[in-house]
């Protein structure tokens, strides 16, 4: 409902800076994830939306109104923008219903209607209403958490992780059903998170922040498969990087001639390059049918799908490749196999080799 | 990575730094400063007696005497109430003993008890029981409690994953109590064990009645045959060097292991042991324990009560009016510690920095000055800088402030641990201003701590004898002077009622005692 709007944020604690010269807009009613390893900078950027922490420069505008700029600042209290903790922060000495109706202001907090819809905006039974906080489960914590945030109607809603101390079988009922209630309230959300698949499955934007810098901020599909760099893809999942020719939108490797997604972002990368394949494209054929053949080195088995670890049998040195397979089309280890691409790939400027053939994993996911 | 840690251990909560902050911190400081002030009053003053004459007074056989007394009571107490204190923990907690949650209230009802009155009944009992017989017995039986206390409710909360982990890697059942369970008593058994030593350094009822001469005996009498400062700061600078020495044997003892539960997940409770055979010895132990430390006190009071009756006195006018007094006193007592302690509670939650941790350590050592030293350095003050406040109820509530601060600070703390900064963070982003999530998060969240603070300040002011005796105001009595006087001079029937009084205001205590060791987790 609001839009939120970030210029030139920098904040930090003391001399340190933690969030330097960010900038970053969530349309109305939009939700954009923020991912990032441990120290990346995500909690403090939401702190400083939220009004927990004065950033050192930089506006940030809620709904077309400043709360935080050159000379303006305004509490907490003031600002109508929604806190979910990781932990949930639910108010130990009031019940369910004394929580949710928190911040109403106090003529409605008697009534119990807008408690009720809550509760069943954000899929709980209404029996709930009269227990404490100890009481429930991480899962049905974390709900009441946000049906408390959504109570008074914020424009916006931030999520600092409310979903990483849940088991994995309520994590996905958790999220479920908050986006629901989102979507039904229609209102402007911040998830910070350090999940990728949370990430990518939770919201209409990805922005990626790395030591206190978005690197990328767009769809999760153009993040996934047209990520800016290398090391911003390896962050988003399993990235293949072998070395390629590009010319003329295409790259030709040892995995034949491929068409390149979005070659204009590295202007017109021709010669050297390196080119990011996901393992999921590159499919299983019989021997000879592929672009390559290749040997079954190894193959982790996850039941729904599989990864495939693949010992190309042409004479080019190289590390193996990996492709994920669904389950049941895993083949067995030693078999031959032929490897075909699907879709296009995104190349970068040649540094393989330069880097010891694979780029670090310094995003630190964690 | 630092910036995350910062971010999430950095400074908390809205409007934490400022002006708010620094007056809290001069307000902590202020306070310390005034529970140390007793041993800045007493050890300057033994200092400025001439060496040669401090020598002489302190190497007479008299002081080798009153060392000795305390070597021997403290060579039988404490070790004898870490065993009954230990035994009755484990067979409450760890057993499958009949009736053990009766048994758990039973065990802490000693503590309602004021111990002058457990060794006034004991006297009148058995009245060959003297001298140091008497004195170890009555304070064996008082203060086990302390031990009970505290290894219950670790005993409670310890997980039986440890002794299942060490017997799986081949212990047995006794090795595995000793190399997993003792080591994680180790604080709780050194902190109730200082705490047996703390009271008997300080005990004056018990022992003068049984007429053993101690550190605190000696200086109550020399107070009562002629305020001589000097020489009374030289016996007090000698029983604080003693409480002090403690201390520095509980650090020792608790020793540097970490003993925090790790891992996460639901803890459990352990599998009690089925004492089968052993179920009749136990519950007679116990009996027993119960019926000296419980029931003969109670039994006697009882007895001289119905005795007084019979004799025509009893309830009059003068006991509601004692009792009153005792109130004022105790609730001026209560509010005034608990407010000395709310700031530097309140700083050690929230900002640990090195001023706090030097507050924590002072309310350490403040937490073992014994009441007549706090006593003796006030009257010392009064007389010396302030002649008008001695004997005043400023000055004696000024030393129930002093000497239960430390008690008052550890359910503060507890309670300010309850309202999270996070809590406060939500509030404010669900519209609330700074005053109102105060009045609706964070006063709601603290108040129970606060009353208990309160509670256990004011009964422990309500049995007080020492202090009070040195600094109570002329024509203010008090519950436990008017029993003391009345036992001093062998009535024992006019005593009865005062000691009635006493155990019956105390009961609560056992009840907030005992709700800790069930809810600390």
């Amino acid at each position: 409902m609001s839009e939120l709007k970030i210029v030139g944020l920098s904040a930090g604690y003391g001399a340190e800076t933690v969030l330097d010269d960010v900038e970053l807009t969530v349309a109305e009613g939009a939700t954009t994830a923020v991912l990032g390893g441990s120290g990346s900078g995500k909690t403090t950027l939401l702190r400083v939306v939220a009004g927990f922490l004065r950033p050192g420069s930089g506006t940030v505008t809620v709904g077309g109104r400043t709360v935080a700029g050159p000379g303006t600042w305004l509490p907490p209290e003031r600002r109508g923008v929604g806190y979910v903790r990781q932990d949930g922060a639910l108010f130990p000495h009031l019940s369910v219903a004394g929580n949710i109706a928190f911040g109403l202001p106090w003529p409605r907090r008697r009534h119990h209607d807008r408690v009720l819809e809550l509760l069943d905006l954000v899929g709980l039974p209404s029996a709930i209403a009269e227990r404490h906080p100890d009481q429930l489960s991480g899962g049905q914590q974390q709900r009441v958490a946000l049906a408390r945030a959504l109570a008074p109607r914020p424009g916006l809603i931030l999520l600092d992780e409310p979903f990483s101390s849940l088991d994995t079988a309520l994590r996905a009922a958790t999220r479920e059903a908050t986006a629901r209630a989102l979507r039904a309230t229609g209102a402007t959300t911040v998830l910070v998170t350090h999940d990728q698949d949370e990430a990518l499955s939770f919201a209409d934007e990805v922005a990626i922040l790395k030591a206190g810098r978005f690197r990328q901020v767009a769809s999760p599909r153009t993040v996934y498969r047209e990520p800016v760099d290398a090391e911003v893809a390896e962050f988003l999942g399993d990235a293949l990087l072998i070395a390629g020719s590009a010319a003329d939108g295409s790259v030709t490797c040892r995995l034949g001639r491929l068409p390149v997604h979005g070659a204009s972002v590295d202007g017109d990368a021709a010669g050297d390059v390196d080119v990011m394949i996901r393992p999921e494209q590159l499919t299983l054929t019989p021997p000879g049918a592929g672009v390559l053949d290749a040997v079954v080195r190894d193959v982790d088995y996850f039941g729904h799908d599989a990864l495939v670890e693949l010992d190309p049998t042409d004479e080019e040195s190289g590390d193996p490749l990996r492709s994920r397979v669904l389950g049941v089309d895993a083949p067995a280890i030693g078999e031959l196999v032929g490897v075909r691409v699907l879709g296009g790939v995104r190349t970068y400027p040649r540094s393989l080799g330069a880097r010891d053939g694979r780029p670090a994993d310094s995003l630190g996911v964690g | 990575m630092p910036a995350s840690f910062r971010a999430l251990g950095g400074p908390r909560g809205v409007g934490a730094h400022g002006l708010g902050t620094r007056g809290v911190a001069v307000a902590a400081a202020l306070v310390a400063a005034l529970t140390l002030l007793p041993l800045l009053v007493v050890v300057p003053d033994a200092l400025s007696a001439d060496p040669g004459e401090a020598a002489s007074y302190l190497l007479r056989p008299r002081v080798g005497e009153l060392l000795t007394n305390t070597g021997l009571l403290f060579a039988v107490t404490v070790p004898a109430t870490v065993v009954v204190g230990v035994a009755a923990a484990w067979l409450v907690e760890r057993t499958a003993l009949p009736g053990a949650g009766v048994w758990r209230t039973l065990l802490l009802a000693p503590l309602a008890v004021p111990s002058f009155v457990s060794a006034y009944a004991w006297v009148t009992v058995a009245p060959w029981l003297d001298g140091f017989g008497g004195a170890a017995l009555v304070t064996t039986l008082a203060y086990f409690p302390f031990v009970f206390l505290p290894v219950a409710a670790m005993l409670r909360t310890l997980d039986p994953g440890d002794e299942e982990a060490a017997r799986s890697l081949g212990l047995s059942p006794a090795a595995a109590v000793v190399r997993t369970l003792l080591p994680r008593l180790r604080p709780a058994l050194s902190g109730g064990a200082l705490l047996v030593a703390l009271h008997l350094l300080a005990e004056y009822g018990v022992l003068e009645m049984m007429r053993f001469q101690t550190f605190t005996t000696a200086i109550m009498q020399q107070y009562a045959v002629g305020f001589s400062s000097t020489s009374s700061s030289l016996l007090a600078s000698v029983l604080l060097t003693l409480c002090l020495v403690a201390l520095v044997l509980d650090l020792v003892a608790r020793g540097r292991h970490r003993v925090a539960r790790v891992g996460s997940g639901v803890q459990r409770r352990a599998v009690p042991t089925a004492l089968g055979g052993w179920t009749a010895p136990a519950l007679a132990f116990l009996g027993v324990l119960v019926a000296l430390s419980v029931a003969v006190p109670v039994a006697t009071v009882v007895r001289w009560l119905l005795h007084g009756v019979a004799a025509g006195s009893g309830l009059d006018a003068g006991l509601v009016q004692v009792t009153l007094s005792t109130l004022g006193l105790a609730a001026l007592g209560a509010v005034a510690a608990v407010v000395a302690a709310l700031p530097g509670a309140w700083l050690l939650n929230r900002h640990r920095s090195g001023l706090a941790l030097l507050l924590e350590r002072t309310t350490f050592v403040a937490s073992a000055l014994p009441g007549v030293v706090i006593g003796l350095a006030l009257v010392t003050l009064a007389v010396r800088w302030a002649r008008p406040a001695y004997q005043t109820v400023g000055l004696i509530v000024l030393a129930y402030a002093i000497l239960f601060l430390p008690r008052a600070m550890v359910s503060l703390r507890a309670g300010l641990a309850a309202s999270r900064p996070e809590l406060s963070e939500a509030a404010r982003s669900l519209g609330l201003s700074g005053p109102a999530t105060l009045v609706r998060v964070v006063l709601p969240l603290v108040a129970p701590s606060v009353l208990t603070a309160l509670v256990l300040v004011a009964l422990a002011v309500n049995t007080e004898l020492t202090a009070t005796l040195l600094l109570a105001p002329t024509g203010t009595d008090t519950l436990a002077l008017a029993f003391w006087r009345e036992a001093s001079e062998l009535d024992y029937a006019g005593a009865a009622p005062y000691a009635a009084v006493m155990i019956a205001m105390s009961v609560p205590l056992t009840i907030l005692l005992r709700r800790q060791i069930l809810e600390e987790r």
